[in-house]
């Protein structure tokens, strides 16, 4: 059996009295998409910043890539390879695309002290932003400010950033929202591309996207993961249809 | 941006052109004058780093600028009374040397800037303004209570400290040296605003979870960007004493702090020569204002007023057009 590339392990978060996260448990295999669905409030995007270590958890732990993260933080994560998008794009929005994937370049080598060389005439880092920005479908967009994309491509942007981190896991949440159908079905194809660099964590609504691309589906409900399993195991599984759908829904 | 650029070169010639027609015509009052622009300016460059390209609103470079002011007049005061400046652990004594006297003034408020950032970068927003106004304060009324160096009354110096070569005391001298040292400091402001560390401090102002996200840490970029302004102002505070032979509380004052911030919103805000313009139109206004009525700065208020409302900017904003290039 392979490792996990992402584990977590028995996390809980509590704010007062809710319990956003309930002895929760996951792990992403190399190669998989794993799903993550629930309904709104069922603690996602808490667990999501436990993961990308903007919480910390109450108890529990995260191990990546075999080593025990939950004291390090965000940026030191990233560093090693956990490559995040926002429920909201969250890009540099003054900044250019490429400034914007050189930046994430030149994170992941944690190389920011450099004060008197212009970072943009740096060949090696503006060729490797390129790349990654084609990679994604923004070829020719280059020197467009990101304030000024669409939100499709401000997506898409994201997804550059994320493969600029030399990514060893994906944490992507709600990467089709505010997505027209036609930008769904891009996404879903660059999603499915992406699973050859790393597995991906997929936070998503939309469940044709998510029937259509994951290999195995959690379901959080509560702050309490109720099911794991197969896309047809999670379709069949009554507990989730009566917690997740209502009763009278058919997945 | 090629507008920007020839307004820069009008205000770096500008600012060289009219202490030279001074020069010529013999009136060295307006080279001090000059010269005081010179060394706000320089001032407003160094905030201009944390606050124009970090987005930190540091209201207290007061704090930086009085350390190099002091930096200055307690080395010199110790030289032209011939004492000793500490004998334990070892022997230190003052000096009329300006070069050591530029590195004492940026060692020292180097590592204020670190002391005072480390504790108020912990923070944001209304806090971080609060806290570093504190430092500040803390700092005005330590000096004032502080009879060794003069306390109230300030510290007089009374010869310019020297510069290998040159004769400080000759005003178009001294202007040559603080026009250099500005100029330099234009260019590093430059280098660094385009460089790695310029990317991430300038992203860190607009998305710092985006930042986090990408593997680096907002606070090291801030604190990074707070010591390398701090050390810029302190060394104008060190230069400003020297101007004006004389060294006082109210270089730590708030005031002071606000006026320097008042150079870089006159100016523009991020703009690189921002400061320049600011504290050119500051003397001016100070000058010609000052002189028609006692309640200049009312007038000032209104203009400034003026600028944050219709004017956002500031000067070179408004003479250049909204964008800011990014190359």
């Amino acid at each position: 059996m392979t490792d996990p590339v992402l584990s977590v392990r028995n996390i809980s978060k509590s704010f007062g009295a809710l319990k956003a996260s309930d002895e929760v448990s996951i792990g992403l295999l190399p190669g998989e998409i794993h799903a993550l669905i629930g309904p709104n409030g069922a603690g996602k995007s808490t667990l999501i910043s436990q993961i990308a270590g903007g919480l910390r958890p109450d108890s529990g732990t995260v191990e990546f890539l075999g080593q025990d993260v939950t004291t390090l933080g965000t940026a030191a994560r990233a560093r090693m390879g956990l490559a995040r998008s926002f429920q909201v794009s969250s890009v540099v929005p003054d900044f250019t695309v490429l400034q914007n994937v050189v930046l994430a370049v030149q994170g992941a080598t944690g190389h920011w002290m450099g004060f008197l060389r212009p970072v943009m005439k740096a060949t090696g880092l503006t060729e490797a932003a390129i790349n990654f920005i084609d990679q994604v479908g923004l070829t020719g967009r280059y020197t467009i400010h990101a304030a000024d994309l669409a939100h499709g491509e401000r997506r898409k942007l994201e997804i550059a950033m994320a493969l600029a981190l030399s990514p060893k896991a994906f944490l992507l949440d709600e990467p089709m929202a505010g997505l027209g159908v036609e930008g769904t079905g891009e996404m879903t194809k660059l999603l499915d591309q992406l699973r050859h660099k790393a597995p991906i964590l997929l936070v998503e609504h939309d469940m044709d996207a998510v029937f259509k691309l994951a290999d195995r589906i959690s379901v959080l409900v509560y702050g309490r993961v109720i099911a794991t399993g197969s896309v047809d195991e999670i379709r069949t599984n009554s507990e989730v249809q009566r917690a997740y759908l209502g009763e009278e829904a058919v997945l | 941006m090629l507008r920007e650029r020839i307004l820069n070169f009008v205000f770096a010639f500008g600012l060289l052109a009219v202490p030279l027609i001074a020069y010529v015509s013999d009136a060295p009052f307006v080279i001090t004058l000059a010269t005081k622009v010179a060394i706000l300016a320089l001032a407003g460059v160094g905030l201009n780093i944390a606050l124009g390209l970090g987005g930190l609103i540091s209201l207290g470079h007061a704090a930086f600028f009085g350390i190099g002011g002091y930096a200055m007049g307690i080395l010199a005061s110790h030289a032209q009374s011939y004492t000793l400046l500490t004998t334990w652990p070892f022997e230190i004594a003052g000096t009329k040397s300006m070069l050591i006297i530029w590195v004492v003034a940026l060692a020292s408020s180097g590592l204020a800037a670190l002391i005072i950032g480390a504790l108020s970068l912990r923070t944001s927003g209304a806090y971080f303004i609060m806290i570093t106004l504190a430092f500040g304060q803390m700092l005005f009324f330590f000096a004032i209570s502080w009879p060794a160096y003069g306390g109230e009354d300030g510290l007089p110096i009374y010869l310019r400290n020297g510069f290998p070569g040159l004769n400080t005391l000759d005003p178009i001298q001294f202007f040559t040296i603080t026009y250099v040292i500005l100029g330099l400091a234009l260019f590093l402001s430059s280098r660094l605003s385009k460089s790695r560390f310029g990317l991430a401090l300038q992203a860190t102002r607009q998305n710092p979870e985006r930042v986090e996200a990408v593997g680096m840490r907002p606070f090291n970029i801030r604190l990074t960007a707070f010591l390398i302004s701090g050390m810029i102002t302190g060394l104008a505070g060190a230069l400003f004493a020297d101007l004006n032979r004389f060294v006082s509380p109210s270089m730590f004052s708030w005031q002071t702090s606000g006026e320097i911030m008042v150079f870089v919103i006159l100016g523009g805000v991020g703009r690189l020569y921002g400061p320049v313009a600011g504290a050119a139109l500051f003397i001016l206004l100070e000058h010609w204002l000052g002189g028609i009525n006692d309640y200049w700065q009312f007038l000032l208020g209104l203009i400034l007023l003026g600028v944050v409302l219709f004017a956002r900017g500031g000067l070179i904003g408004t003479l250049v057009g909204r964008e800011v290039a990014h190359d």
